[in-house]
């Protein structure tokens, strides 16, 4: 069966921001009117939504999907929520693609939106009952502590020093000062000013973490025949991948993530891609903590192990750089509302390959671009692979 | 869209309480079955995974951190839905039908007895800032709408309660039932009101148990030794979020979902298709109003033909033949699962007491509970 193409067509964000005064619905509206506008289309020509939110316990109710149905345009059409943890925000856009690529609909409007800040006095808190209840709950453990287990031993394995890691999280912060809905862009910090920030749990500090946000993103996908009728500049989605691994985290080597590797190598083949190196030209992987991103680049193929961080000392991942690493400031730099940061990363590649990014665009025409997100208990992977 | 196979079915339970197992190794019970069922090995033959589930009702945040191990499906591409059993075939179906994934597994379970405060957590589903601090009990708003119902449509008390007595009739020879009883409509309606005119015997109560189903495309059939059942249409919509701005006598939604289905069959009028249909009984009324969205009767009629036998075992249109959700228990987002299940076992002509003859096309459709407006219909063909 010859498989149906599917583009981008159209996109939206609200301001990422620590308290949004907005019901978790109307984000939900205001990035889904975004995206509508953005392609000149209304509800009316939406035939099914797909919703990506992280835990319900962030905006403290039960079946958040439904409750969000009609702030996100689900009102009278087929409607469903998908969820992969912290990868759902990339996921959510490989649900729309099913829904268009299987032939059942044309046309679908998808929504990732996440208000942490309902969660009194902290976020954080949501994250105690993501253990297992009987072998880890009665640790209580937070999810601070199994990242510095993870950053510890990815450090250990592979002698990488604090210093070199926090060039991830300036960098990213410094392109998040471009774009006008980021939380915490920074043209100034240095990496001084990571290290000197608070010890959260060691290894990891304050600046190494991404920010606690509320925000959404919308995209719009459409099939090929109706993309080449709404748009002369429509981004396809070329490759998709996903793997979860299994719920026992702690028999897992976490120096490398290789649920993310599977993940990636399923978007490839899909793609055709064999040479990811050369052949991404953009790429936006996760990082809600700055380690991750390096992480999750040598899981992507598009560094050696160990040597990600190399990308950050020679230049090649920065915005003029030979591969561009978080163009839009990712998590660290725009925030981390968790679904919808990752939707953001898939809209960012949108507007680089059109080259619509204003201020943060990357030079030399990018054809195309990788978003990946992470989450669970370190054992997800999401992949998107666009190009025009 | 093509159809889809169900090349393998499994289940574990159905019971009021499961104190001997977690809900992993029921749902392991029930994978081990629909594996052997299909003849297949999941590490080897299937290509994507999905469940359906709920963080409040299973206790955990990021609950589908915890779904692959169960299922065979660790590290291999597994997908969770925040829906119904029917929302994750309607996934499954999507996914084989992009032509990427040719064999895909489905997979829900209830573990309710587990859950301590079920009222509190349901009520939960409420909006936070509208609804929730007039503290509405989420069978109060089933009684409203039943109210609303029965004045619209001129269905009376009697004709809901006959949906009790049938449904938990048809359950004493279903063996995965365990609500199955024998009683009149006089003892429906002598129960104690639950919310008025909603009696306690008119709502289902919690069960335990777990469905998993395999499924596939036609050309991978080919190479399994397995009688498939064909999902033939699939279609879920959702209606108004919002309580205020509701209707509440009809369902729009599970019309709209019920045309879907119906046009990728290019049937107009499922009266003269449809054999059985197993649909929402959450609580009684639902059967009777389901009825008349589904198009199977016309609006009004429901009541009228329950009470002629038109929908009992022997009649014209049977209707949950299984017992329901108020013989089998309410089993939450894997109820869209079970009926399913139910649906191909009669197809297969494997429904033991409950066999009907000459079975050719069978109806699902399932709701997703107070306050949601969120359902869906699939139609089943052998």
């Amino acid at each position: 069966m010859g498989m149906r193409k599917v583009a981008v067509i159209g996109a939206g964000m609200t301001k990422f921001v620590r308290r949004a005064l907005e019901t978790p619905k109307e984000l939900a509206w205001q990035a889904s009117h975004m995206a509508l506008q953005s392609c000149e289309l209304t509800m009316d020509d939406i035939e099914a939504v797909c919703l990506g939110t992280a835990p319900d316990s962030f905006d403290g109710i039960h079946m958040n999907g439904e409750y969000l149905s009609d702030g996100s345009g689900g009102w009278n059409k087929p409607y469903m929520r998908s969820y992969v943890g912290g990868g759902t925000g990339v996921f959510v856009p490989i649900q729309g693609w099913y829904h268009v690529a299987s032939g059942l609909f044309d046309v679908v409007l998808v929504v990732a939106e996440e208000k942490m800040s309902s969660y009194y006095p902290h976020a954080q808190a949501a994250f105690l009952t993501i253990f297992d209840h009987t072998t880890e709950r009665p640790l209580k453990p937070n999810l601070l502590w199994i990242f510095a287990l993870e950053m510890n031993r990815y450090m250990t394995t592979y002698g990488i020093s604090k210093e070199d890691i926090a060039r991830v999280s300036v960098q990213h912060k410094r392109n998040a000062a471009h774009h006008p809905a980021a939380l915490l862009g920074d043209a100034e910090i240095t990496v001084e000013d990571v290290l000197k920030s608070e010890v959260l749990a060691w290894p990891v500090q304050r600046l190494d973490v991404s920010p606690v946000s509320d925000g959404a993103v919308a995209i719009v996908l459409a099939a090929e025949h109706v993309a080449k009728r709404l748009t002369d500049k429509p981004v396809w989605i070329e490759g998709v991948g996903w793997h979860l691994d299994t719920s026992y985290w702690t028999n897992r080597d976490l120096a490398y993530p290789r649920y993310v590797e599977y993940a990636a190598r399923m978007a490839y083949e899909m793609a055709g891609i064999r040479e990811p190196r050369k052949e991404i030209h953009i790429a936006e992987p996760y990082d809600p903590f700055d380690y991750k991103a390096l992480h999750h680049l040598e899981g992507l193929q598009l560094a050696e192990r160990g040597q990600a961080v190399q990308m950050y000392i020679d230049g090649t991942a920065g915005r003029n750089g030979d591969l561009p690493i978080c163009p839009s400031g990712g998590l660290l730099g725009v925030g981390n509302p968790i679904a919808a940061a990752g939707l953001m990363k898939v809209a960012e590649l949108f507007w680089q390959l059109r080259g619509e990014a204003g201020e943060r665009q990357v030079p030399g025409r990018p054809r195309r671009g990788l978003a990946q997100a992470w989450g669970d208990l370190m054992q997800v992977g999401t992949v998107v692979i666009m190009g025009r | 869209m093509d159809r889809v196979a169900i090349a393998g079915v499994g289940w574990a339970g159905y019971r009021p309480s499961t104190p001997e197992v977690s809900y992993k190794e029921l749902t392991y019970q029930a994978a081990v079955k629909a594996y052997a069922d299909a003849g297949i090995d999941p590490r080897r033959d299937v290509q994507s995974f999905v469940t359906v589930a709920e963080d409040f009702l299973e206790g955990t945040s990021i609950f589908d951190e915890y779904t692959p191990d169960q299922l065979g499906a660790a590290l291999k591409p597994m997908q969770t839905i925040a829906g119904d059993g029917l929302h994750g075939l309607a996934t499954a179906c999507m996914l084989v039908n992009t032509g990427q994934y040719d064999m895909v597994v489905v997979e829900g379970h209830s573990k309710a007895s587990n859950v301590l405060t079920l009222p509190e957590i349901t009520a939960y589903a409420q909006d936070p800032v509208l609804n929730r601090p007039l503290r509405l009990n989420s069978d109060f708003i089933a009684g409203l709408e039943m109210n609303r119902y029965l004045f619209e449509s001129g269905t009376t008390l009697e004709q809901c309660a006959q949906v009790v007595v049938k449904n938990r009739r048809n359950a004493l020879d279903n063996p995965r039932a365990p609500y199955g009883a024998d009683l009149t409509i006089d003892d429906v309606l002598n129960g104690l009101p639950r919310s008025w005119p909603l009696g306690e015997h008119e709502a289902s109560r919690p069960a335990d148990g777990a469905v998993v189903m395999v499924l596939c495309s036609e050309n991978r059939l080919r190479s399994l030794a397995c009688t498939p059942v064909w999902i033939l249409g699939i279609g879920w919509s959702n209606g108004s979020a919002s309580l205020e701005s509701r209707e509440w006598g009809e369902l729009p939604y599970i019309q709209k979902a019920a045309r879907m289905a119906y046009n990728q069959l290019g049937i107009s009028s499922p009266r003269s298709v449809v054999d059985f249909a197993e649909i929402d009984d959450t609580y009684a009324y639902k059967e009777l109003q389901t009825l008349e969205a589904l198009g199977l009767c016309s609006p009004g009629e429901a009541g009228i033909l329950t009470e002629e036998g038109y929908t009992a075992p022997d009649g014209e249109l049977p209707v949950n033949l299984s017992g329901g959700s108020l013989g089998m228990g309410q089993l939450f987002d894997a109820t869209g699962l079970a009926r399913t299940l139910e649906a191909v076992l009669q197809l297969r002509g494997e429904a033991g007491k409950n066999q009907i003859p000459e079975v050719v096309i069978g109806l699902v459709q399932s709701w997703r509970g107070v306050p949601t407006t969120s359902g869906a219909v699939a139609i089943l063909g052998n």
